[in-house]
């Protein structure tokens, strides 16, 4: 999994019959020191996170699993919303 | 998933089986405000009737193939939406 900062989200009208009702968010990555590190991906919700919260999202196949017995179509999926971290 | 243009099409005759009646569209990954990416060009099979100049949502890896009529595909792109809008606020 990776921490990320939701920073916005994605309208479509159009998609996979499998997606309908999910919602699509817009993650940055972010490093250790909350900084973005790499570029932003599109990532279905899972846990009803919002814009400018800190959460933690699974890439691959298993961004599907919290949607079961239904398949999405989906690559990356937030699974968790951070209350806080700290760093040894 | 990744953002990105439909820029092209793909005809190919000679195919694996199961791609056959599958369109083929050329996609350019962009970032979430509208540049595009360094990562260059990719093939993306077509289930929601994407067409060429549509921002579209693309699903990656072994995921493609839980996207509607690509069950045991050979494919690790789809386009799976059409996008209206990408709000971003932060």
């Amino acid at each position: 999994m990776q921490l990320a900062r939701v920073i916005g989200d994605i309208v479509a009208t159009r998609k996979d019959d499998n997606l309908a009702g999910i919602t699509l968010l817009v993650v940055q990555p972010l490093n250790a020191d909350r900084q973005p590190a790499g570029r932003p991906i599109v990532a279905v919700d899972a846990v009803g996170a919002g814009v400018g919260e800190y959460v933690f999202f699974v890439r691959g196949k298993e961004a599907s699993f919290p949607f079961y017995p239904a398949e999405p179509p989906v690559d990356a999926g937030v699974v968790g919303i951070v209350d806080h971290w700290d760093l040894g | 998933m990744l953002i990105a243009k439909i820029v092209g099409t793909v005809v190919a005759t000679r195919k694996d089986p199961r791609l056959v009646s599958s369109t083929l569209l050329v996609a350019r990954p962009i970032d979430p405000r509208g540049k595009a990416t360094e990562a260059g060009y990719l093939v993306a099979v077509d289930t929601v009737d994407a067409g060429v100049g549509e921002t579209v949502l693309i699903v990656s890896g072994s995921s493609a193939r839980m996207a509607s009529g690509l069950k045991d595909c050979p494919v690790d792109a789809a386009v799976v939406g059409i996008i209206d809008a990408v709000e971003i606020t932060e």
